[in-house]
């Protein structure tokens, strides 16, 4: 920062001061004020009502459902959203432009479309739902989609379907194919060149997509919702929330607040670890360097 | 070659997702008897305490236990994920209206209304105001709602079977008023609909905005939902029965082909039958709801104003009449509000 | 370089049909076929039926709302995402790790947690609401409470945008400019904002999808009320559904869908052609 004169670097600290001001306040108000409103009114019954709300057999199953769920979406999305940025930015092809767009589509849209879809396909209504029969029928099993956990399951792969590929795609879009395909010429196998090129350059987008993923996963209200009706059987924690919220008491809104300081507690851990282990990293590669 | 084997543990990974995925739909059986009641919002603390009772009796009456699960949200969204394929044994829903709908997909069958006593409804409900307590806004009657500087709050009658019967309340009101006439009752009602501040998708979020976040003079609202807020704040709400309002006729009835399939339909029939039982018609009295039981009923005349006048959706013509008089698109509702 | 431009048409890099085969088995397994599930309802509808349908008062309206909402808190999260970008960039200062570490909250807090808190929270008797109202500014239950919500759920996207790109500008632009006499604010027009506006671009346009469509977190804070138009495109989807007129709302679905898939195409070329004048220079 030599470069820069007295005054300059004054007005730039002037500068810099306000903008963390904002910002520090922008921060505050919009995000803290909410964190600290669920916090304080989950506790608004005492320390030992807290820990009685999430003892319940209602929060024990949700959060059982809530894990496998996450679990598995994540493993979807990861493994697809590997794949899929590997098709986006190494090859060029007709309709590159509407495939990668279809893949976003799960992000913006409506979760009130997203599981209205899944109702609208394994549902009694639904296409998909005499197939379903037909296996029962011939297995003698009783495989349900909706209204069961794998609907759940799949509405919240749904929802988080690309939240690692949009990670990916950008990283691997500025890096460019040159090394991919240097290493190509030179004999490497697709695996390898995955490994020893790719991979280092997406790590960070990576884990930072599949902690993106986490998060929503856990949070997934609205699809959720419209296809998972038993408490104590298919709902996620954010239905429990809203169950709980629903019951008009005013102990069991405190309840479905510290249901919630549940959720903002594991969303904050796995923001945490996050963050420690990319300021572990960058610090190890400026070392490095 | 190691092309394939990417591909072959690509797939796998895939593959044991998706199965994991499946596999944990199945429920476990172990020949216990599970009965799915599916419900509205309000009712919720009604069943957990019911369920408890009937599971003791069931026990007594076969020596086997019973497993009951329950499923509480919007009468209307449940009725729909009935339609959808969630596997109910029974339905107690809010609204007739709500049943038929499920008759009409194919899954009740016919004449389900008369299936149980009193046209299949084991406790009844009205309509009532909530207000703040000391009455500030002097609010005694529906013609106090259509004053000035009175704020409602009050659900939406689209979204919300709860909201339909107020609406129908006020109008019935109005037309008593007004010697039947149409327009005035017109009037009175967008009068009244002009001082609703918040309108909520449904019944509970409705009590919640009104109770926890303190908006509006005067919540319009069921009978037992208000009964359980002054029970939970004593201090600072009471309840006003206007003069007219209406019999709201929640009603139960066994979704015939889910207990088929699950082999459950005695077991429905009890559990419902059971509603009518004196034990039950207690506990119904205690949660807020009118026990059907006159009885029963006269020992709770300190919690229910039980000289209201009550119309009843007959009055109207029936639910299918009332929806397409009232809350289709176009229809009155929409005439009078906004749109 | 020109060699392998030629040889683009060949494919050096191995696996594009496997890698193409997998991805499109999932996203059509997943995405797409469910969604054409709810698109064959709607397409069910005559023209004109699909015309009225979608163009009745209080679906345009709502559409309006949800457009006009979501537009002003993608500005207003545009700006802040700037802001916030560039302090985490550029600055180094006690807590920004955890300022960093918040910005994603948004994502993780439950979408109807977060519309209880808020609507909470600005009611007249809550903090900060009650500030407001006491200066005459209602906030729940107003589009302004629509508004906030937005901003809410939309803040991750703009500061997630920017961020990247900015950490790849060097410094020495700046100071380079700098030294090549150029002011602060004009060095920032000419040489920085240049370089953020396609990222700045792609986090508005997230942003705005995701507020046109949201729904948890809104419909709590909204009042619902179609009077003062505070009802939300995703909320008459779902009065639809309640009444059970599938017609109505999977015609809405399919013109929210249309939306959000333009919205995005846009977005996906301008990220491409970005990355293409990154990586030719």
């Amino acid at each position: 920062m030599e470069i820069f004169d007295q005054k300059e670097a004054r007005s730039r600290k002037i500068t810099k001061y306000i903008l963390i001001g904002l910002s520090v306040l922008f921060i505050a108000v919009m995000l803290i004020l909410p964190l600290a409103s669920v916090i304080v009114n989950s506790l608004r019954e005492g320390v030992d009502y807290y820990f009685k709300a999430l003892s319940t057999d209602y929060v024990t199953s949700a959060l059982v459902v809530t894990f496998i769920a996450t679990v598995i979406a994540v493993a979807v999305n990861t493994v697809f959203g590997l794949v899929a940025s590997w098709v986006i930015t190494k090859f060029d092809f007709k309709g590159k432009n509407v495939l990668s767009t279809l893949i976003d589509i799960p992000f913006s849209i409506s979760p009130v479309i997203a599981g209205l879809a899944f109702i609208m396909t394994f549902g009694r209504l639904g296409w998909a739902s005499e197939i379903i029969d037909s296996i029962n029928s011939a297995l003698g099993t009783d495989i349900q989609i909706v209204f069961a956990i794998p609907g759940v399951v799949l509405a919240t792969i749904f929802v988080t379907f690309p939240f690692v590929s949009r990670e990916i795609v950008p990283v691997l879009n500025t890096v460019g194919k040159d090394e991919e395909e240097a290493a190509s010429i030179l004999g490497a196998g697709g695996f390898k060149i995955f490994r020893k090129i790719t991979f280092p350059h997406i790590k960070w987008a990576l884990v930072y997509g599949i902690i993106l993923c986490t998060a929503r996963a856990l949070g997934e209200f609205g699809a959720v919702h419209a296809l998972s009706k038993t408490r104590g059987g298919t709902f996620t924690l954010p239905l429990e929330i809203d169950a709980l919220y629903m019951s008009g008491s005013a102990d069991s809104i405190t309840a479905a607040f510290a249901v919630s300081s549940l959720l903002v507690l594991i969303a904050v851990a796995v923001l945490i670890v996050r963050n420690v282990f990319e300021f572990r990293t960058k610090s190890k590669n400026r070392k490095g360097k | 070659m190691k092309k394939q084997i990417i591909s072959i543990a690509l797939a796998a990974v895939v593959g044991a997702a998706s199965l994991v995925g499946c596999s944990s739909g199945n429920s476990n059986k172990d020949g216990k008897v599970s009965i799915t009641n599916v419900s509205y919002d309000p009712t919720r603390e009604l069943y957990q305490e019911y369920n408890k009772l009937f599971e003791k009796h069931y026990k007594e009456e076969h020596g086997k236990d019973i497993e009951l699960v329950q499923s509480h949200g919007g009468s209307g969204s449940q009725a729909r994920s009935v339609i959808e394929g969630s596997d109910a044994d029974v339905v107690t829903l809010a609204l007739a209206h709500d049943i038929t709908l499920i008759e009409e997909a194919g899954l009740i069958n016919e004449g389900w209304i008369d299936e149980f006593d009193l046209q299949s409804s084991p406790y009844t409900s009205t309509i009532v105001f909530l207000v703040r307590k000391g009455n500030p806004k002097k609010i005694k009657d529906w013609d106090d709602l259509t004053k000035k500087g009175v704020e409602i709050i009050n659900p939406d009658p689209k979204s919300s079977g709860g909201a339909c019967w107020n609406f129908l309340a006020a109008w019935k009101y109005a037309l008593d008023k007004n010697n039947n006439d149409e327009n005035k009752a017109k009037e009175f009602v967008k009068a009244l609909y002009k001082n609703v501040t918040v309108m909520d998708s449904g019944a509970r979020g409705a009590t919640t905005t009104f109770v926890e976040n303190g908006q509006g003079d005067v919540l319009v609202a069921w009978e037992n939902e208000a009964i359980n807020s002054v029970a939970e704040y004593p201090d600072q709400y009471e309840i006003v029965t206007p003069s007219i309002s209406i019999l709201a006729q929640p009603s139960v009835a066994i979704v015939d082909k889910n207990a088929e399939k699950d082999g459950s339909t005695e077991a429905a029939k009890e559990y419902l039958e059971y509603l009518y039982s004196d034990e039950a018609q207690e506990i119904i009295g205690e949660n807020g709801y009118r026990p059907t039981n006159e009885t029963i009923l006269n020992k709770f005349s300190d919690t229910f104003d039980l000289n209201v006048s009550l119309c009843k959706i007959d009055d109207f013509g029936g639910w299918d009449a009332a929806y397409e008089k009232f809350f289709n698109d176009g229809a009155i509702f929409d005439e009078i509000y906004g749109n | 370089m020109a060699l392998f431009k030629r040889n683009k048409q060949v494919r050096v890099i191995p696996g594009f049909k496997l890698t193409l085969g997998i991805t499109i088995a999932l996203l059509s397994l997943l995405v797409l076929i469910p969604l054409a599930s709810v698109l064959v309802y709607s397409f069910k509808l005559s023209p004109s039926e699909f015309w009225k349908l979608i163009t009745a008062s209080n679906v345009l309206n709502a559409f309006a709302t949800s457009i006009v909402c979501a537009l002003i808190a993608a500005l207003i999260n545009s700006v802040f995402g700037l802001i916030l970008a560039w302090v985490l960039v550029k600055y180094d200062f006690p807590g920004k790790r955890i300022l960093d570490g918040l910005i994603e909250l948004p994502f993780a807090l439950p979408t109807a947690v977060a519309g209880i808190t808020l609507s909470k929270m600005y009611s007249d008797t809550g903090f900060p609401g009650s500030f407001f109202s006491s200066i005459g500014l209602d906030i729940s239950y107003t589009k302004i409470g629509i508004v906030i919500a937005l901003i809410f759920i939309g803040i991750p996207f703009t500061v997630r945008a920017v961020q990247p790109v900015l950490e790849k500008l060097d410094n020495q632009y700046e100071e380079a400019a700098y030294i090549l006499g150029s002011s602060r604010r004009r060095t920032f027009r000419k040489v920085i904002f240049p370089e953020l506006f396609p990222s700045l671009l792609t986090g508005f346009g997230l942003a705005l999808a995701r507020g046109i469509g949201e729904y948890g977190s809104v419909i709590y804070i909204s009042g619902n009320s179609a009077k003062d138009n505070t009802q939300v495109v995703s909320y008459v989807i779902m009065q639809k559904l309640e009444r059970m007129d599938y017609a109505s709302a999977t015609a809405i679905a399919l013109v929210l869908l249309i939306i959000s898939f333009v919205l995005l195409f846009v977005i996906n070329i301008i990220q491409i052609r970005r990355s293409r004048r990154i990586s030719v220079r």
